[in-house]
């Protein structure tokens, strides 16, 4: 039932600040596509672009090979939660509702469905300002799943949701792309896509640095690297280096370890066996997705902390 | 807070179809969930009447002049410069609210047609400021009646002047929420759209006299200065010095004001980045 969010040569600048820099991807159904991006990459001015929201400088986005504004009404075709904060908080939960139901034809009893879905049942004749930040997120979820669209948009899903709603949310994503559906979600926490996404766009400074799947992403960013634990540590990185590897002394005098890289665990094994040196520890680092995140955004990061630029 | 077992999403919604009295609908869903609506409305209602009553009983204490009819009476400047000063403040944040908290911004995914949604907005609230001002209107019209007919001194309702003057009365509030409201779309901040609004509506009349031709000619375009000639009954005096504006060129600033405004603003919202 999904479609396709077509990317293509997108490009928004303010005056001479180029938010978004001829960016191309494509969203497909039936997965969860994540939009990474440090802050002030330009994930959000891209959402926006999508939606139709803001017209871009250059380029074009289009949501099922046309672009969103076209349609009258977008409910049944796209859902999305651009800000939770989005909402009149003089208005209860079910009149928010109701009146984007209603102004997209869609009938009553599915505002009490979607409120159903999100938790927030008992909370529909509350005022949305006196809920909370996750209570928001979910009112912004509800909203997105009313047209029972076949595309969905998230910018920041998690924001100030509790540990369960974050589960429950990561489910619901799940849930809606294996119905088919096309579930783009974006986050600057690289950490959440890893058990979330299964395919990524990463962007940095408004322009593409990766689109591909979670694990050719987190494959590709760093080198596999093996940590080892050793009373003669010096004894050791001398031979791993004469091997070929590079070494790099970690952890205090006394408890020595060394993270090598360029050289397999079974080889640094058989090493030490063979140069009768004990060893303490033995583990491969697996590449996080972080650090290849870290690691190819480095360059592109709009605010560093401490570093003049 | 999660239920155990989520509800399953319904079979596909069918048939989307694109009415715009479902975007009324919507608006006015909006507008009378909120507490203050009511409030408000009920308020100035009251406060309007509440001023042609002072004013009857005050000119009547006073008992100057002829005896004769004056609906004018009935339509103190002070409590319809409240109504249009209320309708054109109340009119703008219908729609500055939704820019300053973004709910713009989910209101326009949810209806990309931005054009009709200024449209569906404006209409709500003209209605709702009909209704407002008819009520404000009729009301001061009785109250003010029936202090004077306590001293035979009354006029009826359908005299013919009394209906212009309490249509005028009536319809200013619609015509002032349209323009606060399109001025709203056009400048997005709460300050600047409350303070152009008042400035536009019942500051700039003050500015112009209507003893200079050109003077009067501006005085002669602006809404309060037009609500103040239709209600005024009596006919000017052909000796004055002043320049009086027609009473058919008075409807006419009634009617384009707000077309024009929210002209301006159905551009300008199709055009610009929400």
């Amino acid at each position: 039932m999904g479609d396709v969010i077509e990317v293509s040569e997108l490009t928004k600048r303010y005056g001479n600040k180029t938010a978004v820099d001829r960016l191309s991807f494509t969203v497909r159904p039936g997965r969860v596509t994540g939009f990474l991006g440090p802050n002030g990459a330009g994930k959000s001015t891209t959402l926006r672009m999508i939606l139709g929201l803001d017209s871009p400088t250059a380029g074009s986005a289009t949501v099922g090979g046309v672009p969103f504004r076209q349609h009258p009404r977008g409910l049944r075709h796209v859902g999305a939660l651009l800000d939770a904060g989005h909402v009149h908080g003089g208005l209860s939960a079910s009149a928010h509702l109701s009146a984007l139901a209603r102004s997209n034809a869609i009938p009553r009893c599915r505002v009490d469905e979607v409120l159903q879905e999100v938790g927030l049942a008992e909370a529909a004749s509350r005022r949305i300002g006196g809920f909370s930040l996750g209570m928001k997120q979910r009112l912004g979820i509800a909203a997105a799943l009313l047209g029972d669209p076949p595309v969905l948009m998230f910018d920041e899903p998690i924001n100030g949701m509790d540990p369960e709603g974050v589960l429950w949310v990561r489910r619901l994503f799940r849930r809606l792309a294996a119905e088919g559906r096309t579930v783009f979600l974006s986050s600057h926490l690289m950490s959440e896509m890893e058990n979330t996404a299964d395919q990524l766009v990463v962007i940095g400074r408004g322009r593409l640095i990766a689109a591909e799947s979670v694990r050719d992403f987190a494959a590709r960013g760093t080198r596999r690297s093996v940590v080892v634990g050793t009373p003669q540590a010096a004894e050791l990185a001398a031979l791993l280096t004469a091997a070929g590897a590079s070494v790099e002394p970690e952890g205090s005098a006394g408890a020595e370890r060394l993270a090598v890289t360029g050289l397999p665990a079974e080889r640094i094994g058989a090493l030490a066996f063979e140069n009768r040196i004990q060893l303490a520890e033995l583990t491969t680092r697996t590449a996080s997705l972080e650090a290849a995140f870290m690691e190819l955004t480095a360059d592109s990061t709009e605010y560093l902390a401490g570093q003049p630029r | 807070m999660t239920t155990l077992t989520p509800p399953a999403l319904t079979a596909p919604l069918t048939a989307p179809s694109a009415r715009f009295r479902d975007l009324l609908a919507a608006e006015w869903i909006k507008m009378r969930s909120l507490r203050s609506t009511p409030w408000t409305l009920a308020l100035t209602v009251l406060f309007v009447i509440g001023s042609a009553a002072v004013a009857t009983l005050s000119d009547h204490a006073a008992a100057s002049g002829p005896v004769d009819f004056l609906p004018f009476d009935a339509y103190p400047t002070a409590g319809y410069w409240t109504l249009m000063l209320v309708a054109g403040t109340v009119g703008a944040l219908t729609v500055v609210s939704e820019y300053s908290s973004g709910l713009i911004r989910t209101t326009t995914v949810s209806v990309p047609a931005r054009g009709s949604v200024v449209l569906a907005k404006a209409a709500v609230t003209a209605a709702v400021w009909t209704t407002v001002g008819s009520v404000a209107s009729t009301g001061s019209f009785l109250v003010s009646q029936a202090i004077l007919n306590g001293h035979r001194t009354g006029a009826a309702l359908t005299h013919p002047e009394v209906v212009r003057a309490l249509a005028a009365s009536a319809l200013v509030a619609p015509v002032c929420a349209t323009v606060g409201l399109s001025l709203g779309v056009l400048l997005r901040h709460a300050a600047a759209t409350t303070v152009t609004s008042v400035f536009v509506l019942l500051m700039l009349p003050t500015m112009f006299s209507e003893t200079d031709r050109w003077s009067a000619g501006i005085k002669h375009t602006l809404v309060s200065a037009a609500w103040k000639r239709l209600v005024q009954t009596w006919e000017p005096d052909p000796g004055s010095l002043a320049h009086t504006a027609t009473v058919p060129g008075s409807w006419l600033v009634y009617v384009l004001w707000p077309l024009i405004t929210l002209t301006l603003a159905v551009f300008v919202v199709r055009r610009r980045d929400v």
